[in-house]
């Protein structure tokens, strides 16, 4: 499966990121002797076999690696396994199988000492349902962290502080957590993560608890944050929209494996899956798909304008349809490498079968 | 149509099976006891088969005190030093040196005590806590009470700290090792919480003497359990993502557990601290008769030399210390649950908490005032006034004009119900006693509760206690009958009324703050000493639960249901009898279970006014200081608590199972 996402890189830029995290075959069982049943298959067994054995596979043989400075997210419903996935590669659950790679380094050969370091000063995670500390105050939940590592005051209060600009919350230091707004609380526990200056940051699911427009409006806050910080992301949801709005990557999961792994585009033109077309058919795809997949071979007429082939249909969908003839699409020197019908445009906004408007 | 036939027709047999087996084991047991001339040693225990199990333990007890005197003594040596401290500072006075050119330094002023309460309820919730705590105070000054209540509350003071401290590390070791809170800790906690408070005093008064310091173990030991059932309940309850947040912060074990899990679970924390205060305070009246003094100590003497008016007047004083510990922590418990209101941090201490300063500072003034105006140092007879006189009076007055009805009620109930009963219970075949309970616990769980509980009940007997714990049984079955027959119709009545239910809380919330000893005392004015009195008091005691129980079994059916009931056309008397009252029957039941154990404990306590069962046995024990009598009779009145709650939360988990 993993062989997918290296088929069609759309930026070949990307690939020459380092990789930061990686999954190497992991798998979690529950059930007794669930080790042992794993190992004597050598890392391999069906969903049959896992129910024979009277097992449940949370996570089953997920390969996955995670560059750095990209959102990768995991994309699943509930029970899909998409929690307990990010949990072990964080070693919050210990995986049955497998490896889980920290810069190359397995995470689950550590020492418990190695690991407590790891996680105080390279890793940073937001919880659902927020997970603050009830009996601290806003500044004191966000510089809890770096008190558990020893700063002293001044110095933790101070990155507090700088935190806590970052996310817009000045003003509210002195407030406990029940005196705040489900969005605000989720603002204190993205500060509090963020304290530690994290080169990898788990979000698990961070705008489930909210209401639509509050989570609309965090994302914004999400993407803004990113553009400054450059982190690793790696962004737990069963919100296909929220998907895509964020994701560079997407894996989807179900039944505790991985059935795809790419970008939100190759998702919607290329879904591996009837169950991943089905989660993408009510996407908006003018806003996921660019020219690059819709542009075909130019045929010699003139053309109403120029776009790079990785624009997005949805930013001129409206000046080729009013301009009524074809853009071409050109690359960075500036050479066309094909055009954009208005047609084409026209049967992706409303609708009419990829093959047709594809072609 | 066959088919719901064929089913309910399956599930109607077992049910007649298991009448066939009643019906049997009752005529075998009516047998047994009918063929008690030819079958003796199976209704009365033979006195040659008797274990000498109270010798064993007696020996045992023996043995430690006359081997381990090295540690008793050095225990209470530690354990004396604070607690000297805390009695001086707020009964006794400090003495400097010996003889006649000792220095003395003074107490606590009374006037700052009072005040430093009016402080606290103010601190913790607003003045009208204030004025109630403060008010509680001033009353026991006034009523010539401060000395032994200061006595008492300095023995609290020291008692509850301990227990909360042992009770969080105990109960943080049974939340970390399953298998300690399995094998260990919640067997000792029921232990410890059905074991009489009688039964606590004898091995003390054996090791540590007669002396407030024994008192102070007595009170620590009973006191602990809800501070561990606390502390596992809360850690357990804390939310598992914060449990995850501790781990990605890298908080090491230690880190985690207190900065973490513990200050997230202190609302449950503080309602188990709440519960400790109450019960020290409990505990630390009963222990008056292991020289604790103080409070329990006044009510003691004038029971025995029957003078009800400062009997009560002394457990007036107790029922203003009880109510004003209990609502000033329950304040306290309900500030941190709600959080605090975010606040600068202010650089200077007094201005971060203006109450604690302002209390020390009234206190120090008010104190050293004292060296120069005797008013502040010791309450002044001139404005203290008493009340025993009248109430004296008040009981004449109605043994007066009531003798004769209040006379023939007693005598109408002795001869006609509770002699009767006791007969009966007393006569009972101690094997087909053993022989039944165990069916019942096979029936409602199986083959383990039923070896447990026939196992617990044959201890009785074998030990030669049968007929005092079955006269236990009949006096405490009879009382919470009662206790039952009254409490559950009251209970009713106030989940249909609210405003029936307003006027209740507030009476139900006082009795259970009450210790069990003020509820002896307005009843043995009336009623003397004897069987009738221990069960009056007893049913006061142990009304509570059965109607706080009811009353939030009817509450808590969702109104969902009710509402389908009504849809479906039912009368709001069917509403009633068919849906509220089937789905409310297991928390009913929970209540009974609580009114039962709560009437055993009380009833050991009457010992004090006469009845002659196992608490009487325990209460000769403790006059004589003969341990292994009174730990053996102890451990039967525990036995007969374990067997009644295990076989009724059985039932009531099978009830449960079928309403899902």
């Amino acid at each position: 499966m993993t062989d997918r996402t290296e088929q069609a890189p759309t930026q070949p830029g990307k690939d020459a990121r380092p990789i930061k995290l990686a999954c190497r075959n992991v798998w979690k069982l529950f059930g007794a002797n669930a080790a042992n049943f794993i190992r004597e298959r050598d890392g391999k067994a069906s969903m049959a076999d896992v129910t024979a054995a009277g097992l449940v596979g949370a996570v089953r043989a997920v390969d996955l690696e995670i560059r750095q400075g990209e959102i990768f997210i995991i994309m699943g419903l509930s029970g899909s396994g998409k929690s307990t996935l990010v949990r072990c590669m964080s070693r919050l659950v210990e995986p049955t199988h497998g490896k889980v790679e920290f810069e190359g380094k397995d995470l689950l050969k550590i020492s418990d000492a190695a690991l407590i370091e790891l996680r105080r000063h390279r890793m940073g995670m937001v919880f659902q349902n927020f997970a603050l500390l009830p009996h601290l105050n806003v500044l004191e939940n966000i510089a809890f962290p770096l008190s558990i590592q020893g700063q002293d005051r001044a110095t933790r209060e101070a990155r507090a502080r700088e935190v806590i600009e970052l996310v817009g919350l000045r003003g509210r230091e002195h407030f406990y957590p029940r005196e705040l707004s489900g969005g605000q609380q989720q603002r204190v526990g993205i500060a509090r993560s963020l304290a530690t200056k994290p080169e990898i940051w788990f979000l698990d699911e961070p705008f489930s608890a909210l209401d639509p427009l509050i989570r609309r409006e965090m994302q914004d806050e999400l993407m803004r944050l990113q553009t400054m910080l450059h982190k690793t992301i790696v962004f737990i949801t069963h919100d296909f929209d929220e998907a895509i709005r964020l994701a560079d990557r997407i894996a989807i999961m179900k039944d505790g494996e991985v059935i795809q792994i790419g970008t939100p585009e190759e998702l919607v033109v290329n879904p591996a899956t009837d169950y991943v077309a089905e989660f993408t058919r009510d996407v908006d795809r003018a806003k996921v798909i660019s020219a690059r997949s819709l542009m075909r071979a130019c045929d010699g007429a003139e053309h109403g304008g120029t776009v790079a082939p990785d624009v997005k249909i949805a930013s001129f969908s409206a000046s080729i349809i009013s301009a009524g003839k074809p853009f071409a699409v050109v690359n960075g020197t500036g050479k066309p490498i094909g055009e954009v019908t208005p047609q084409a445009v026209i049967d992706l906004l409303a609708g009419i079968d990829r093959s047709r408007a594809g072609a | 149509m066959t088919v719901t036939a064929g089913a309910s027709e399956a599930r109607a047999r077992p049910v007649q099976i298991w009448l066939i087996v009643w019906a049997s084991a009752l005529a075998g047991v009516l047998v047994v006891f009918l063929l008690q001339d030819s079958l003796p040693w199976a209704v009365n225990y033979p006195a040659s088969a008797i274990v000498p199990v109270a010798d064993w333990v007696g020996a045992l007890m023996g043995w430690i005190k006359s081997n381990l005197s090295w540690l008793t003594r050095s225990i209470t040596a530690v354990l004396g030093v604070p607690l000297d401290f805390a009695l001086n500072l707020l009964a006794k006075n400090f003495k400097i040196g010996h003889g006649a050119d000792a220095y003395v330094l003074p107490r606590l002023s009374w006037v700052g005590v009072c005040a430093a309460a009016f402080l606290a309820g103010h601190a913790a919730g607003g003045r009208n806590l204030g004025m109630l705590v403060g008010g509680c105070f001033l009353y026991i000054a006034l009523f010539g009470q401060w000395t032994s209540a200061m006595l008492t509350l300095a023995l609290i003071s020291i008692a509850v700290p301990f227990c909360i401290i042992t009770g969080l590390f105990a109960g943080i070791w049974a939340w970390r090792k399953p298998w300690a809170e399995r094998l260990i800790v919640s067997p000792a906690l029921d232990l410890m919480q059905t074991i009489p408070t009688f039964a606590y005093l004898i091995p003390m008064l054996l090791l540590f003497g007669n002396s407030p310091v024994s008192a102070m173990i007595a009170t620590a030991i009973f006191a602990t359990p809800p501070m561990v059932r606390a502390t596992m309940l809360g850690l357990s309850r804390v939310p598992s993502e914060i449990d995850d947040f501790s781990e990605m912060a890298g908080c090491t074990a230690r880190q985690k557990l207190w900065r973490v899990l513990l200050p997230s679970a202190r609302p449950t924390l503080m309602v188990g601290v709440n519960q400790v205060i109450m019960l020290a305070l409990n505990m630390v009246i009963i222990a008056s008769m292991i020289g604790a003094g103080g409070l329990g100590y006044d009510v003691l003497l004038a029971l025995r030399a029957l003078k009800v008016g400062e009997a009560m007047e002394a457990g007036l004083a107790i029922v203003a210390l009880a109510i004003a510990l209990d609502r000033l922590s329950q304040a306290i418990a309900h500030k941190q649950a709600k959080g605090h209101v975010h606040r600068e941090n202010s650089p200077s201490f007094w201005r971060r908490y203006p109450n604690l300063t302002l209390a020390i500072a009234i206190l120090v003034v008010t104190t050293l005032l004292g060296l120069f105006v005797p008013a502040f140092a010791a309450v002044p007879k001139a404005i203290t006034f008493t009340t025993a006189p009248l109430w004296k009076a008040a009981v004449s007055w109605i043994t007066i004009n009531f003798f004769d009805t209040i006379e023939a009620f007693r005598v109408a109930l002795i001869l006609n119900v509770l002699n009767p009963l006791r007969a009966f219970c007393e006569g009972f075949p101690w094997l087909g006693a053993v022989f039944l309970l165990g069916l019942a616990g096979y029936q409602l769980s199986g083959l383990r509760l039923a070896a447990l509980v026939a196992a617990l009940t044959a201890f009785c007997a074998v030990t030669g206690l049968w007929e005092k714990t079955m006269a236990t049984v009949y006096l405490c079955g009879i009382s919470a009958f009662i206790a039952c027959m009254i409490g559950i119709p009251i209970g009713l009545m106030a989940s249909r009324s609210d405003r029936f239910e307003k006027i209740v809380t507030p009476i139900i919330d006082t009795l259970q703050v009450l210790p069990s000893f003020c509820f002896i005392i307005p009843v043995v004015m009336l009623f003397r000493v004897g069987d009738v009195t221990a069960m009056i008091a007893t049913v006061a005691f142990a009304v509570v639960p059965a109607i706080r129980y009811t009353n939030h079994g009817i509450r808590q059916v969702p109104p969902a249901l009710i509402e389908a009931a009504k849809v479906s056309g039912c009368t709001p008397r069917q509403t009633f009898f068919r849906v509220q009252l089937p789905l409310a029957l297991p928390e009913i039941m929970l209540g009974v279970n609580q009114t039962i154990l709560m009437a055993l404990a009380m009833i050991i306590i009457c010992a004090m006014v006469g009845t002659r069962d196992l608490g009487q046995e325990v209460f000769i024990a403790l006059s004589k200081a003969d341990s292994g009598r009174g730990i053996v009779a102890g451990l039967a009145i525990a036995f007969i608590g374990i067997v009644a709650d295990r076989l009724f939360n059985a039932w009531t988990a099978k009830a449960r199972a079928r309403l899902g």
